[in-house]
């Protein structure tokens, strides 16, 4: 599904991703681990293309999209869950929904309204509220879902998890789960191993802007344990 | 009563004109977060192509409102051709050039229209069902004026329908808050900004189509509508439709009360509403904050100049000096100008450079010095010396009571209120004709005795404007300095180690509009005469392009540019016929081949 090979990007002068390397395979959920700071968000950034990557390959679906515009990427079928979250705040839960809206992308049954409201049953219950009154979950749950009404083959997600109570981020998990199984692959950037070995099947370590550990989420448990720091 | 009712009926007819433009220009600003100085210049194009559709129409209702509706769609086809020819280049430039480039395609337009539909006003006939008209009390009120004041809050309605009720609508407002994140959900912004340029472009064009009855298609309307849009976006908050609606309707409603009540302070009425807007609601009425944040541009430094470039200087400054003693008459006027010039935009660069405030209106105070010692010589009888201090007293005061209002804004706000402030002194010098004259000016301000000698006046100028200019940079390389560049660079972090921003930003606006006095007083008694084009929106973005073209981060960057800025232009005005084409042109170009400035490129050019 994804093949990314030796991706440099850079923010101004500073060489942030110094040729990062890895794939997903289609209907997996593959964890990007690293600390703050490593380059994780980076990396999501640069797959779609918010970020110009100054050298190596993006392959999608066979295509290479390195360099290209995101709104191109993303109607290619990548959809990107920012880590601050970005909800239009001026517009309704609805509207918000509108905006990711792309065409359906058959096999997969096309994402309504009425779907994501039942994966997400709180934001069924606020359709026309305004996105900037909505709590730090809501949101979340609002981001995703925005995502997803452009019938992604593959989401990015970074940092799902991140500032939110324990009760929403077991619902998080719950909605992913669910998302797995409907067919969406997914790449989700963490650095809460807890939650990534709830949801994940492989996973991947950055360090300063390098792979440096490549393997099955059950292994990189066991690593952690006993010398990997994460 | 039924006077003021009229009066009232009145502004509100011309306020639908007024919110026509502004309601293009504030989603067009909402959207691509770029001011478009050309705007009036649509509008202008509207009364123009308008006056040709109508008259190819028949004079009945439905043949006006088809050619008002081909008039829109016209203009909305050239909006969509400007945008992406020029605007699409312009998102990521720093919005002071993104100003310039669009009053370069002032210029163009200007030409363009006078070379298509010459310099005569073309009024629009009357055909008989427009004439028909109301009765209230005793008076007449036209009824086309009713339906003028219809338009306005039709048009509101359907925009607001449009924004709301419609995918492209919420579309166009997702944008307007994060134009990335929706990029990354898959819309093609490029298709969306077009698509809002044109939308804002049409609603100029059927602004200037319903505008025409009222007045005529000529050279002048691009100007005074964009000044008056300017100021109605402002009030109304930057991006806000609704903002736009309800400024535009206290504005039109205040100039025909003005008109009625104090002929004379129509323009001061406006601007004291603005500046009491922004004081009480910085973003406006219904303008929200925050949303005008941009990426932070790289504050420029000013840096010292080497001892071989000071050697140069004082070089420079010998030949200056003895220039006279080999060149000829001609040569000492240029010379005399180059130096007034140095002035005028070394001012310019103290408040933007150091002073991090981009001035659109810098031409305010080079016209309040000239207007000061043209009367002061005229009118008062006073000597040069007199009259040049009072030129730089007056400046300096008025800068400073204006500065009250300025340092609390910055970027666009700052730009668009010191535009709105040169216009209305623009406006002033033009209509006071008691005082100044008008457009006939103040004429004989000769400069007397010793210094009626071209040659010792060239002296004169010449100790006075570089003493001004090092001055300036004493300031800047002073304590008071160091503090202003930081109050620009961090107010927050100015204000921790005790330092004032606002009252060294005040300061430092008062002394330049001081200098900016003096190079004005100095071109008074060198031409010998005064007139409004010293206060134009053309003077103003002559010092910006002198300032530009030489870099922000040097001061020697823009005696420069106003040396090198100065003989293009002389030699532009003496050589070609069109030359607002031209220098529109030029500026364009300019623009685009450095869109972050010269300075900017250099800077980028030594990394
Ligand atoms: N906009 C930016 N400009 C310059 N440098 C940046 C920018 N964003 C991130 N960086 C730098 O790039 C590096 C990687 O940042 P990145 O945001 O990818 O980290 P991350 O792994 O997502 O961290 P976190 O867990 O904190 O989100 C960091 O050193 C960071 O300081
Ligand atoms: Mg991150």
């Amino acid at each position: 599904m994804l093949n990314v090979s030796e991706l440099h990007s850079f923010y101004g002068r500073a060489h942030v991703l110094q040729g990062v390397s890895f794939q997903v395979a289609p209907g997996e959920v593959l964890v990007l681990l690293g600390r703050n700071g490593a380059g994780k968000s980076t990396t999501l950034k640069s797959l779609i293309g918010l970020l110009r990557p100054r050298a190596g390959r993006v392959e999608f679906g066979g295509v290479n999209v390195a360099g290209w515009e995101p709104h191109r990427i993303a109607r290619a079928g990548m959809g990107f869950v920012p880590e601050d979250r970005r909800i239009f705040t001026g517009l309704t839960v609805a509207e918000n929904l509108e905006t990711g809206r792309q065409p359906p992308r058959p096999p997969l049954p096309a994402w309504t309204p009425a779907r994501l409201f039942a994966l997400f049953p709180n934001l069924g219950q606020m359709a026309s509220r305004q996105g900037g009154r909505m709590s730090g979950g809501e949101q979340q749950m609002l981001t995703i879902a925005r995502t997803l009404m452009g019938n992604p083959r593959l989401v990015l997600l970074d940092e799902p998890s991140e500032g939110l109570s324990p009760l929403i981020v077991e619902q998080m998990a719950h909605a992913i789960l669910a998302l797995k199984q409907a067919g969406v692959t997914m790449l989700l950037a963490e650095q809460n191993l807890h939650f990534a070995a709830r949801v994940a099947d492989r996973a991947v370590v950055i360090e300063s802007g390098r792979i440096v550990w490549a393997g099955t989420m059950a292994g990189a448990l066991a690593d952690a344990a006993s010398h990997l720091q994460v | 009563m039924t006077f003021l009712l009229l009066q009232a009926l009145t502004g509100l007819a011309s306020a639908a004109t007024l919110f026509l433009v502004a309601a293009g220009l504030t989603v067009i600003f909402g959207v691509t977060r770029v001011v478009n100085f050309s705007h009036g210049s649509l509008y202008m194009l509207g009364a123009y192509i308008g006056w040709t559709v109508l008259g190819h129409l028949p004079r009945t209702p439905w043949g006006f409102a088809l050619g008002v509706a081909a008039t829109a769609v016209a203009l909305a086809v050239l909006g969509s051709l400007l945008e992406m020819t020029l605007l699409r280049r312009l998102y990521r430039a720093p919005e002071l050039l993104q100003l310039l480039a669009t009053f370069g395609v002032v210029l163009i337009v200007q030409d363009a229209a006078q070379a298509i539909w010459g310099t005569e006003d073309l009024p629009l006939p009357r055909p008989p069902w427009m004439r028909g008209f109301i009765v209230i009390g005793a008076e007449r009120f036209p009824s086309y004026d009713l339906l003028l004041i219809a338009a306005g809050p039709a048009v509101l309605a359907a925009l607001w329908l449009l924004l709301h009720r419609t995918r492209w609508g919420t579309l166009v407002r997702a944008a307007t808050q994060d134009r990335a994140m929706l990029a990354a959900l898959g819309v093609n912004q490029r298709l969306l900004f077009t698509s809002v340029f044109a939308l804002g472009a049409g609603l100029a064009g059927l602004g200037g189509a319903l505008g025409l009855p009222l007045g005529s298609a000529n050279l002048q309307l691009d100007l005074s509508v964009i000044t008056d849009a300017f100021v109605v976006v402002v009030v109304g908050g930057l991006g806000s439709v609704p903002g736009a609606f309800l400024a535009s309707v206290l504005i039109g409603v205040l100039q025909a009360a003005g008109v009625a009540l104090v002929p004379k302070a129509t323009l001061v009425i406006v601007f004291v509403v603005m500046a009491v807007t922004l004081v009480l609601r910085p973003h406006g009425l219904l303008g929200r904050g925050g949303t005008l944040a941009r990426e932070a541009e790289a504050p420029a430094l000013v840096v010292p100049a080497t001892l071989a470039a000071r050697w140069l200087g004082l070089a420079a400054l010998a030949v200056l000096a003895a220039a006279p003693l080999f060149a000829g008459p001609f040569a000492v006027a240029v010379l005399t100008e180059a130096m007034i010039a140095v002035l005028f935009a070394a001012s310019l660069h103290f408040m933007m450079g150091p002073g991090g405030m981009a001035s659109f209106g810098h031409a305010a105070w080079f016209g309040i010095g000239a207007y000061g010692a043209g009367l002061a010589a005229t009118l008062l009888a006073w000597p040069l010396p007199l009259a040049l201090l009072g030129a730089v007293l007056t400046a300096g005061v008025v800068a400073a009571l204006f500065g009250w209002f300025v340092v609390r804004l910055s970027g666009v706000y700052l730009a668009m209120l010191t535009l709105a402030f040169a216009q209305i002194v623009w406006a002033v010098a033009q209509q006071w004709t008691d005082v100044t004259g008008g457009d006939n000016g103040i004429l004989s301000v000769w400069p007397s005795g010793m210094l009626a000698d071209p040659r010792a006046f060239y002296w004169l100028t010449l100790a006075l404007c570089t003493g001004g200019a090092l001055l300036l940079r004493r300031v800047l390389f002073a304590p008071a300095g160091y503090a202003l560049r930081a109050a620009r660079d961090s107010a927050l972090r100015a204000e921790a180690i005790g330092l004032n921003a606002a009252h060294l930003r005040l300061a430092a606006f008062a002394l330049a509009g001081a200098a900016a006095g003096l190079a004005g007083g100095l071109d008074a008694f060198s031409k010998g005469s005064v007139f409004p084009t010293y206060v134009s929106i053309g003077r103003s973005v002559d010092a910006l392009l002198m300032v530009l073209l030489g870099g922000v981060q040097t001061m020697a960057g823009p005696i420069v540019g106003a040396m090198v800025y100065t003989g293009l232009y002389d030699l532009l005005l003496q050589t070609v016929a069109l030359w607002r084409l031209v220098l529109g042109l030029a500026i364009v170009t300019l623009v685009l081949a450095f869109p972050q400035g010269i300075a900017g490129a250099l800077r980028r050019g030594q990394a």
